[in-house]
């Protein structure tokens, strides 16, 4: 029993975590990429972008003598999702659109949002330091301990309050976004401007309109990954662009320009993850018992070391683009 | 007054205008037929109609104003209506939502004209919630007029609606174009299928080098050995 | 750079006259830099900006020729620069005497016998097996095969860490580490390139990318091959050292300089060279060929050309440079430290560097290397001037002093460097230098 709740408290909790991130993040990624046919590289420091949102939000809060029941972080989320979309339909309006209407090709827009990566990450360098923060500074992180000596096990499944919280928004947004795509008539169109750009414009589609809808979509759910990083670690300028990578895997696994395929792959890249580095001797050693003398299992038996950890998602990444460039669901063609 | 005038209108891509001064006039009892060589300017035409590409020169005149170089949000709401040649559905969204994407710029309650269609295009109502992507071509292509039709156009302009088809969807698809015209929406389309379009047209304009060369009833221009010997093949 | 983009063309319509006026600007900027900061600071800005306009070439030859998107360029620079601590850090005789070589020997073995496992997998057509049989069975060897290094490879490396630390080097000239730091840098393009250039360029970048951080991950934590994080230092030089010239009888200042100055010949020579191979490689049919492959991808490919062979010797040729440049670089700040690569200093920089000096244009990308770098280093103290007067401003207004100045204004040239390939892209999109169209015909 105890090798089960390990199981459950080192892979599934923190694979679950790592995997809304990641999601959250992805959708974003492979929504710009439908609507406007480029790799956002600057994603990632949008999702930076938004946690700093989120923490001088809280922080503010927290020094007007504002006390929640719940983590300041959450509290400040609606608000900071909001500033986060502004932002990043300034940072489209800004940089990107302009190079757009001269007709340059998608691969300069990609070299221009490495232009944005640099500039957002100077900015929040300049003005926060580069130092590490973290939301519980005045509050502190409930852990809750779920029992279960009446399974027969010892030790607790052990999950922290921001985790929970993390979760629910997590599915909420899911269901949200899942409504908003197949229900809403700006999701549709949506969706029709990322299957045939073309055709959307020929129908009397507004693409302009989806184009900023576009933006609004992916900076607010890059506030939330990145407020959800930071809630779960720490908050850092270079927060989020460690795991650009990990997220442009998920969104190509899942197929660049496909929604729910962007979900599945964040979770496929976390769980990869998570299990690559685990210790698997922690879970089989009940095996030791029934295994011959001199065959007893290595004390250590994780796939990769866990210095590798962030290699598994470009493993993953590079076996997927050679076997199934399209991802797992047919992504966009062209 | 005609439904839609074209006058003298000069345009193209930047560089040399691939129109060089076309003239058209239809009503909206009209079918319009475009016939002419590859490289005339026909689909040009539709294009420069529909805001894809610059016009330089002349006016287009549709429910009495100029619509030169407007682009398809703005001439929607206006009563035109285009079905491209290629990739004309979109391939991952079911049949019904094909069709509510020709709707999205109107904000009254369509349902109606969706009803119409399907009445129109029996089949689509059997597979409204199939992904357009696993139609065959000639369902595709009622898909496509459907979805062009949703808008309630005043015009409605087709690109070669039979290229690619088999001889059998060909005539449905012309007979489906004549049941539209007959309520009130006027045609413009291109045909590579000269001699069978221009059967039922009541204007065909014969175009070569982005200019009129021909212009006449379809039946007329059938007749006329000129136009016969040098484009529809003798 | 900002004014060349804002005179108006006229005047400026000869692109010699234009690349003679940008090059004198920029040996202005050198000279005040050399003036403002010493010549011993200035020297050492140029062997690394010379370094970056190796590696700047590299790039052009990748994506302003061949329009091939390449992320990967800090995983090269990692490459050469293990590669001459390999070849030209002295012998660790501690390592020799042991078990080690021979552990790592049956580690090769075992790596070999891996290989041989899914290279046989994979003709098991011949016996039969099809699809998902074969496909099962290749994967199945692929997971033997790491398991069986994975036994070999684990003890090795613990028992070198603890007995002789890491292998050491084999004790050659540096100039023959930047060779092979090339070497190795080709064989590991070969395989990058045949299992990613076929892809779609935003493909291509984040496969690329990719690839670098694998590659940053290997040579971090293969810490018996490179110290990893312990970094490896003194590297030696091929010209004399600073000390060395001391020992000869320099004052200290002056052997500084003296020193800098040799290696700078020696670089240079090696970026002339390099460029001058660059350059007719360009100019010939090989460079129209791999033009017109560029340009037109499907034209080319009809008319019977090999274009992912071509892209190959391409990305292959672009890659050894950077190695090479990678190379020189550890070489010459004496020190390989796998924890002082980051994108943003080894890839994205070199990118802007090419970009802003004109893609396809050997001249423009070595002012745009020279120019990007100088604007990268004199950042800093730029920004700390002016940090240090809003400070004694915001002092004086009774705001308090504002923290940390030394951090963030280190933190300044990233944005400044975001902020130069901005406007670049914004408003010379071809580049300072642009690339000169030849018609043929």
């Amino acid at each position: 029993m105890d090798e089960l709740i390990f199981f459950i408290n080192r892979v599934l909790i923190s694979g679950t975590v790592l995997g809304s991130i990641y999601a959250l993040g992805a959708v974003g990624v492979t929504l710009i990429f439908g609507i406007l046919r480029f790799a956002h590289f600057a994603h990632g420091d949008m999702m930076t972008m938004g946690a700093f949102v989120a923490f001088v939000l809280a922080a503010a809060l927290t020094a007007m003598g504002i006390v929640t029941p719940l983590p300041m972080g959450f509290v400040v989320l609606p608000l900071a999702m909001i500033i986060t979309a502004v932002l990043a339909l300034g940072l489209d309006k800004g940089f990107y659109a302009p190079l757009r209407e001269r007709g340059a090709r998608p691969v300069t827009l990609l070299i221009a949002s490495i232009g944005v990566t640099l500039m957002i990450q100077g900015l929040t360098r300049l003005i926060f330091g580069s130092g590490t923060r973290t939301f519980f500074e005045s509050e502190s992180k409930d852990i809750f301990r779920i029992d279960m000596s009446w399974a027969g096990g010892s030790r607790p499944i052990s999950i922290t309050e921001p985790q929970i919280i993390m979760f629910v928004v997590t599915a909420l947004i899911v269901v949200a976004l899942h409504l908003f795509l197949t229900r809403s008539r700006l999701g549709k169109a949506m969706r029709a401007m990322a299957d045939n750009a073309a055709l959307a414009q020929v129908s009397g589609i507004n693409t302009a309109l989806v184009v900023r809808v576009t933006w609004v979509i992916a900076g607010a759910l890059a506030c939330v990954a990145g407020t959800m990083l930071a809630l779960d670690v720490a908050l850092m300028p270079d927060l989020a662009f460690n795991i650009v990578l990990p997220i442009f895997a998920a969104a190509i696994v899942g197929g660049l320009g496909h929604a729910y395929g962007a979900i599945v792959g964040g979770f496929l890249i976390a769980f990869a993850e998570t299990m690559a580095v685990f210790n698997w001797t922690a879970v089989l050693r009940p095996l030791n018992g029934i295994l011959p003398e001199g065959m007893a299992l290595p004390a250590n038996l994780a796939v990769v070391p866990t210095e590798y950890k962030l290699t598994v998602a470009f493993v993953i990444l590079v076996i997927t683009l050679l076997v199934r460039p399209t991802g797992i669901f047919k992504g966009a063609s062209t | 007054m005609p439904l839609i005038e074209l006058k003298h209108v000069v345009g193209g891509y930047g560089g040399a205008p691939i129109l060089n001064g076309v003239n058209m006039a239809i009503e909206a009892s009209d079918i319009g037929v475009i016939v002419g060589p590859n490289g005339a300017g026909k689909s040009t035409t539709l294009k420069a109609i529909f805001g894809l590409l610059r016009v330089t020169g002349g006016t287009i005149d549709f429910g009495g104003e100029n619509i030169a170089n407007s682009l398809p949000d703005k001439l929607v709401p206006k009563g035109l209506s285009f079905v491209p040649q290629e990739k004309n559905v979109f391939t991952s969204m079911t049949v019904e939502e094909n069709l509510e994407m020709g709707a999205f710029t109107r904000s009254d309650d369509f349902r109606p004209t969706m009803d119409w269609v399907y009445g129109m295009f029996p089949v689509l109502a059997e597979k409204r919630r199939q992904p357009a992507g696993e139609l065959s071509g000639g369902q595709r292509q009622m898909v496509a007029m459907g979805r062009a039709l949703m808008s309630k156009p005043k015009l409605l302009m087709l690109d070669e609606p039979s290229a690619g088809l088999s001889p059998r969807y060909v005539i449905e698809i012309f007979e489906t174009i004549v049941r539209v015209n007959k309520e009130g929406v006027g045609i413009l389309m291109v045909e590579q299928n000269a001699r069978q379009a221009l059967a039922f047209a009541s204007k065909g304009f014969v175009l070569a080098q982005g200019q009129n060369r021909f212009t006449g009833t379809g039946p007329e221009l059938i007749a006329d050995p000129e136009v016969a010997k040098s484009f529809l093949g003798g | 750079m900002s004014a060349a983009a804002t005179t108006s063309p006229k005047g400026w319509d000869s692109p010699l006259r234009r690349g003679l006026m940008l090059f004198a600007a920029m040996f202005l900027v050198v000279v005040a830099v050399g003036v403002a900061q010493g010549t011993a600071s200035m020297l050492l800005i140029l062997v690394q900006a010379t370094a970056f306009a190796l590696i700047a070439l590299g790039l052009n030859i990748q994506w302003g020729y061949g329009g091939l998107f390449n992320f990967a360029i800090m995983g090269f620079l990692m490459v050469g620069g293990a590669s001459t601590v390999f070849l030209s850090y002295p012998v660790n005789a501690a390592f020799w005497d042991s078990e080690g070589p021979m552990m790592l020997g049956r580690a090769l073995l075992a790596f070999l016998a891996g290989l041989v496992l899914v290279l046989l997998a994979r003709q098991s057509h011949r016996i039969g097996l099809r699809g998902k049989a074969k496909t099962t069975l290749v994967v199945l060897a692929w997971i033997a095969g790491y398991i069986i290094y994975r036994s070999q490879i684990d003890p090795a490396a613990a028992y070198i860490e603890s007995t002789a630390g890491f292998i050491g080097g084999l004790g050659l000239h540096p100039v023959l580490g930047w060779a092979f730091g090339g070497l190795v840098s080709a064989v590991i393009a070969f395989f990058i390139g045949k299992i990613s250039l076929g892809l779609r360029t935003d493909y291509l970048a984040i496969a690329t990318i990719g690839i670098s951080e694998i590659l940053r991950a290997l040579i971090k934590n293969m810490d018996w091959l490179t110290r990893g994080t312990m970094t490896v230092s003194p590297m030696p030089w091929p010209t004399p050292l600073p000390q060395q010239l001391q020992a000869w009888g320099s004052s200290i200042p002056e052997s500084f300089m003296l020193a800098r100055v040799w290696f700078l010949v020696l670089a240079t020579i090696v970026l002339i060279a390099a460029f001058i191979i660059v350059e007719r490689a360009y100019g010939g049919p090989w460079g129209r060929m791999m033009r017109a492959i560029r340009d037109n991808h499907i034209a080319a490919s009809s008319m019977g050309k090999d274009v992912t062979g071509r892209q190959l010797e391409l990305f292959i040729f672009g890659s050894v440079l950077m190695g090479i440049g990678g190379a020189i670089l550890a070489t010459f700040t004496q020190i390989f430290d796998p924890s002082g690569y980051q994108p943003i200093n080894h890839t994205f920089m070199v990118w802007v560097m090419v970009i802003v000096g004109g893609a396809g244009n050997n001249w423009g990308v070595v002012l745009g290397a020279f120019l990007i770098y100088i604007v990268w280093i004199i950042s800093d103290p730029l920004a700390q001037l002016i940090f240090l007067n809003l400070s004694s401003l915001t002092e004086s207004i009774g705001w308090g002093a504002i923290p940390e100045i030394d951090s963030r204004s280190l933190q300044m040239r990233v944005f400044v460097l975001g902020v130069v390939i901005t406007i670049a892209l914004r408003y010379a999109p071809k580049g300072l230098i642009p690339e000169v169209v030849r018609r043929e015909g």
